[in-house]
Order: structure tokens, then C-alpha cells, then sequence
């Protein structure tokens, strides 16, 4: 990256980078960044017809869960044990991050079902669906440890039961479930770093390749800009991507 | 606490007493307790639900 002195006052039309700077790499990946990522993609309006289903919003209930429960836990990491232990208030707001975990896992396994059901990975989504499982499997892991720092009778039972099973797998040494002080320690810091990594990579996919039509489109939607009809009784893989990009002209106001 | 929140402990600690053990259902190899299946069978209710209740549409005057 080089400095410019000549060009400090950016105009609107060279905001984009001046043309000498395009085979830098900073210019490279902010291009490839704005092809990938076109910001009406990233942040869009409206989305296709078929989105209008209440099977649709349990991603959403999920992620909004993945947010109280990183709220909650930074306050619980700023008091610590004994103030959510003994103050009213730390138990409110230990409460809080125990049942949007439960809203977070009980959104998420829908979520799930639902994907599974209408082949989520067709048309081009299979890293949106790899993404999506690993998050399940590493949240999984995240509540597990977020048990065992408990700091009570209920953590200390929970760790002594799994350390059996951990240790059969051979991880044991590595992964010491009734060592508290390395299971906090994934639990505030390496876990929640790779969920919310995860997750925000499975949204990013999502806004890239678009949610995933239905099998079938049960009525025959007009499109808003063309004559255009969707409404496929067979979705073959060879034709998918010739409907998302059908389904993508039939907006609804979200 | 209030004695509205002592009632309302009152009662929600005799409805679901856990000072007991918890009940298991067991069939075969397979053990799990009845609050799991319980939350199980929610989520199986609000899937079905998901799909059969009709999502409210609006903005609709364009199309």
C-alpha cells in the first residue's frame, strides 16, 4: 500500500480507488469484496415470495437469541460467580442467558428440521449448510462448557459424569472438563469467538447465495417486472439456479 | 419478595418440585427425561405449526 499526497480530498467518482492503485491487493479485495457482497445483496429490501412462511423465521429467532445470549454473558463476565450467585440481580441476568440459550438451541433445531426438509444445500448452498451443522455441533460444545462454569453443586456433578466419556475418546488430557479454570476460558473466549465467526459466515452465505426456494411454489406468482412465471412442479438440480434467479425477481415488501 | 412472588413460588415449587429426582422415560437402550421429551414435543408442535399457520402478508399492492 502506498501513501498519497497528492490525493488526500477523495472525490465521490475516485472514492473507489484511483486507477494506478487497481493491482494492489487492498484494491483487489475490496474488489472482489463488492462483487461478492454488492451491497443491495448484503443489505436487501425485500426478499423472494416464497420467504412469507413462518418456517422461515426461526434463523432469525436464532440469531436474535445468539445476541441476548453474548449480551448477557459480557455482564455475567464483567460481575463474575459470586454476583450472579448471591445478587437478585445476577441471578435475573444469569436466568436471562440460561433460557435465551434454551430460545437459541429450541430456534436453532427447528431451523434445522426445516433446512433439512427442503434440501437447503441445493443450487450452490452447500457451504451454507456445512457452516450452519459445524455452528450446531460447536454450540453444542459452547452450552456444554457454559454447564460445567456453573460454579455450583450442578457443574461439579456435570463434569465428574462427563469426564468418563471425555476421556474415552481420548481427549481427556487435552480437554480436562473438571478443570474449571480452562473450561471458563473456552467457554467466554475460544468458543464464542468461533460460533459467532461461524454464524456470521453462514449469514454472509445466505446473503450471497439466497434463501433457498421451496421445491415446489404452490401458486403461480406474477413477477413484479416481467412476464415471468415460477411454479416448478420438479426441481432438478440443472434448473435450480434458473429459479432462484426467477424467484429472486419475485419480491414481496419483508 | 412480595407476597405475590411467594405465592407464585409457592405454587410453581409444587407444581414442579425439584427437590426430587427427575422422572426418565425408558425404552430399551434409549433413557431420557420427560422435561427433554417434553421440549422435544414442543419443538415437534411449533414445526408443524411453523408450516400449517398461514404467514400474515402485507405490501402485496405492487406485485
Amino acid at each position: 500500500m502506498s501513501i498519497d499526497t497528492e490525493h488526500d480530498d477523495l472525490s465521490q467518482e475516485n472514492a473507489g480507488g484511483l486507477p494506478q492503485d487497481a493491482g494492489q491487493w487492498t484494491a483487489k479485495l475490496r474488489r472482489s469484496a463488492v462483487e461478492a457482497f454488492p451491497p443491495d445483496r448484503l443489505m436487501p429490501d425485500r426478499q423472494p415470495a416464497y420467504v412469507a412462511s413462518w418456517i422461515y423465521v426461526f434463523g432469525v429467532i436464532t440469531l436474535a437469541a445468539l445476541v441476548v445470549v453474548i449480551a448477557t454473558g459480557s455482564v455475567l463476565a464483567i460481575f463474575g460467580p459470586s454476583w450472579w450467585h448471591t445478587s437478585s440481580t445476577g441471578l435475573f441476568v444469569n436466568s436471562l442467558h440460561l433460557w435465551s440459550v434454551e430460545v437459541f438451541f429450541f430456534a436453532m433445531i427447528i431451523h434445522l428440521w426445516g433446512k433439512f426438509f427442503m434440501a437447503a444445500w441445493r443450487g450452490k448452498r452447500r457451504a451454507t449448510w456445512v457452516t450452519g451443522v459445524v455452528s450446531f455441533v460447536v454450540s453444542v460444545g459452547a452450552a456444554f462448557t457454559g454447564y460445567l462454569s456453573q460454579q455450583n453443586f450442578d457443574s461439579q456433578w456435570i463434569s465428574t459424569q462427563a469426564k468418563d466419556g471425555i476421556n474415552s475418546t481420548g481427549a481427556g488430557a487435552l480437554f480436562n472438563v473438571t478443570n474449571f479454570g480452562q473450561m471458563l476460558m473456552w467457554h467466554i473466549m475460544l468458543l464464542p469467538l468461533v460460533v459467532v465467526a461461524l454464524v456470521g459466515l453462514h449469514v454472509l452465505l445466505v446473503r450471497r447465495r439466497g434463501v433457498v426456494p421451496p421445491f415446489a411454489v404452490g401458486a403461480r406468482a406474477k413477477v413484479s417486472d416481467a412476464a415471468v412465471e415460477v411454479g416448478a412442479d420438479d426441481v432438478g438440480e440443472e434448473r435450480l439456479d434458473d429459479e432462484d434467479a426467477a424467484s429472486e425477481k419475485v419480491e414481496e415488501r419483508s | 419478595m412480595t407476597a405475590l412472588g411467594m405465592a407464585l413460588t409457592g405454587f410453581l415449587g409444587a407444581v414442579f418440585d425439584l427437590s426430587r429426582p427427575g422422572h426418565y422415560v425408558s425404552w430399551g437402550f434409549i433413557q431420557i427425561s420427560v422435561a427433554n421429551l417434553i421440549v422435544i414435543g414442543l419443538m415437534i408442535v411449533v414445526f408443524v405449526a411453523a408450516l400449517l399457520i398461514p404467514f400474515r402478508r402485507h405490501g402485496r399492492g405492487d406485485q
